[in-house]
């Protein structure tokens, strides 16, 4: 009871704090969204100047066409694909940072990891192009080294968008990782060893059960801006860079048929928080 | 179980040397206290025992054998750590069970042990509890239990009782002492804490920089220290500085004072002596002899009541000397008091100067 009274009178406290946040979210978050919530159940988008209705039309379309679940389910995959391979690469880079190094070098690779952060992300894209085409850098070096000649051609593959999307993504792990393992104290894994686990055990089971947090927020972050990426599918996937994201930028920026690339988004962020609730109990469990 | 020799070991960390030639001999089934003001080194040699670090040069042993090439989790050791060290992603019962379920043991065989190291340090109930949920003083006692459940062959402990209040730290000197004793393990205790040192070990050993200064039973070091800072670390101690004449020095203004133990030095030589304050005998006047050699005259600057006994602090050709009385019942002398000191040779401890 006295718990409950004092935390009431601490929102009534934090709440004029809190007001300039709600407000920025309110008119540059929630405004423009249910905009779109009310243009997904229209049938002509009424800045158009044509007649237009209301229609549940436009989400029956996603159930219609198998294309719509087609694509979503390759979304999910690459978003899971991608969601992997950041922690099996940001997870170790993570505890390299945390763990191992310290001072100096630790500040010159952090700041590595985070370049791909501060670079602007068409650049990033359009250097992984250059990297990745036959006869670029990756082949030209290849076949440099090697005593034998090999073709390296994985522009406008899936192994592309994969590369491309780990590269923009993973500092995300990193620092979620980073954060979470640097409050793990030293004394802990040493108590660990002290009592006759392995290395490897310790890591098991003191070191990546405490840095669940970090590995959950770390995924959540990535995982849900890849399923509906467009960008490095379209430029480094070509042809084979069809997405669920892709479709709903056409929608948006070459069909213009705004109220059904609302309605596929709309659908995207519902799949996206019945996965997110599936997976948080799990996860915590696990935690 | 198993002793442990530390042969000859240094480490230095950078310039700076942490672990300065330290060779001691912990026996086994002894309680060993190190004793140290902070950044002596006594965490540095502890880690080296237990192998989380590694010494530049000199030799470990445990149980006779080399450990130099034994990775920490492979040399069976015990440690309890200054900040506890719990898992806390586990419960109580889950930390305690850690080092037999890493070692593969049977679930049933974990069970009956886990429950009978909680019984061990009174915790039998709080298994199923989380370790934020438990007081320092639990929490301290859930430490110790996850170290000895396994029957490490030497228990180490980094100033575990320094986060504790001192009513609570006497209480688990004494558990501690009694869980060494029924199990009969080596020992090695760190404490910056001269009078857990002096209660608690069979054996101290003082570092400083680095350095083993002494090394021996509690009683001997306290009754005859090697050096002024052993005098003084351990216990409270008037020192006199003057010139040996053999068998006492001689003090700058001609006082003799007269030594009947401690390092045996030809005339001449700079020297200490180290006197304990509750051996000195306070009195008004110089009055009738009684035996103790050693005599000086001063004058009571302040006194300190403390129940059992007094403290009074006497000035004499510019040192303050400090004298410890028991509360007699008898008549207790003003502050401006001149007075006589007296005390035996025997009390008296003469000192390499330095
Ligand atoms: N890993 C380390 N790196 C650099 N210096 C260290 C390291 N560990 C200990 N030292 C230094 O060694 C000295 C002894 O430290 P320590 O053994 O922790 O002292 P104590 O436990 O007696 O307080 C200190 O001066 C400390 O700064
Ligand atoms: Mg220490």
């Amino acid at each position: 009871m006295a718990a409950a009274t004092a935390s009431r009178s601490g929102l009534r406290s934090a709440l004029p704090l809190l007001a300039p946040a709600y407000l920025w979210l309110t008119v540059a978050i929630f405004l423009p969204l249910s905009a779109m919530v009310f243009f997904s159940f229209m049938t002509e988008l009424p800045l158009s100047g044509k007649p237009w209705a209301f229609t549940l039309g436009n989400y029956a379309a996603f159930f219609s066409q198998s294309l719509y679940l087609t694509l979503l389910l390759a979304s999910l995959r690459l978003g899971l694909e991608v969601t992997l391979w950041c922690v099996v690469i940001g997870y170790p880079a993570a505890y390299v940072l945390a763990k191992v190094l310290k001072g100096r070098s630790r500040e010159a690779i952090f700041l590595l990891v985070i370049l791909p952060f501060w670079s602007n992300g068409l650049v990033r894209i359009f250097s992984w192009a250059m990297v990745l085409r036959e006869g670029g850098i990756l082949d030209t070096a290849l076949n440099a080294v090697l005593p034998f000649k090999i073709n390296i051609d994985l522009m406008y593959s899936y192994p592309a968008v994969i590369i491309g999307l780990v590269h923009s993504y993973v500092p995300y792990m990193v620092l979620t990782c980073y954060l979470t393992l640097q409050a793990i104290d030293d004394s802990l894994i040493e108590a660990g060893r002290s009592l006759g686990a392995s290395r490897l055990q310790v890591l098991k089971r003191v070191i990546i059960p405490l840095s669940m947090p970090g590995l959950v927020a770390g995924a959540a972050l990535i995982f849900v801006p890849v399923v509906g990426s467009f960008m490095e599918p379209r430029i480094l996937g070509g042809r084979t860079g069809t997405f669920y994201g892709t479709i709903i930028e056409d929608q948006f920026v070459a069909v213009f048929n705004w109220p059904l690339g609302a309605a596929l988004s709309f659908i995207l962020l519902a799949v996206v928080l019945v996965i997110l609730a599936v997976a948080s109990p799990v996860l915590r469990r696990a935690a | 179980m198993a002793g442990v020799q530390v042969s000859n070991v240094s480490r230095s960390f950078g310039a700076h040397k942490a672990l300065d030639n330290v060779s001691i001999d912990f026996a086994d089934g002894g309680f060993y206290a190190l004793l140290g003001p902070s950044g002596s080194g006594k965490t540095t040699l502890l880690r080296q025992i237990a192998g989380f670090d590694f010494p530049d040069s000199g030799r470990i042993a445990i149980g006779g054998e080399s450990v130099e090439r034994v990775p920490v989790e492979k040399r069976r050791i015990g440690m309890v750590f200054q900040n506890y060290a719990l898992f806390p992603n586990m419960s109580v019962a889950d930390n305690v069970a850690f080092g037999l379920s890493v070692r593969g043991e049977a679930k049933a065989v974990i069970a009956t042990e886990v429950q009978r190291a909680l019984d061990l340090v009174q915790l039998g109930k709080l298994g199923g509890r989380r370790p934020h949920q438990l007081s320092g003083g639990q929490r301290q006692r859930v430490a110790l239990a996850r170290a000895i459940v396994t029957k490490p062959r030497v228990l180490l402990l980094d100033e575990p009782l320094g986060a504790l209040d001192k009513a609570l730290r006497v209480d688990m000197q004494i558990e501690l002492k009694r869980i060494q004793r029924e199990i009969g393990i080596t020992t090695i205790f760190v404490t910056h804490d001269q009078e857990e040192a002096l209660t608690m070990s069979d054996r101290i050993g003082i570092l400083r920089d680095g350095r083993l200064v002494q090394e021996g039973p509690p009683e001997e070091i306290y009754d005859r220290p090697k050096s002024e800072f052993a005098a003084t670390f351990l216990g409270d101690a008037n020192i006199f500085r003057g010139d040996t004449t053999g068998d006492g020095i001689r003090l700058a203004d001609g006082t003799a004072i007269a030594a009947g133990a401690g390092a045996k030095l030809a005339a001449g030589a700079k020297a200490s002596c180290a006197v304990r304050p509750e051996r000195i005998r306070i009195a008004r006047d110089a009055g009738t002899s009684d035996g103790s050699a050693n005599m000086l005259k001063g004058q009571v600057s302040k006194r300190i009541f403390a129940g059992n006994n007094s403290t009074y602090f006497v000035e004499r050709g510019g040192q303050t000397l400090k004298v410890i009385v028991q509360n007699t019942g008898k008549e207790r002398l003003a502050e401006g008091q001149d007075v006589v000191l007296r005390w035996s040779p025997e009390s008296t401890v003469l000192i390499v100067a330095g």
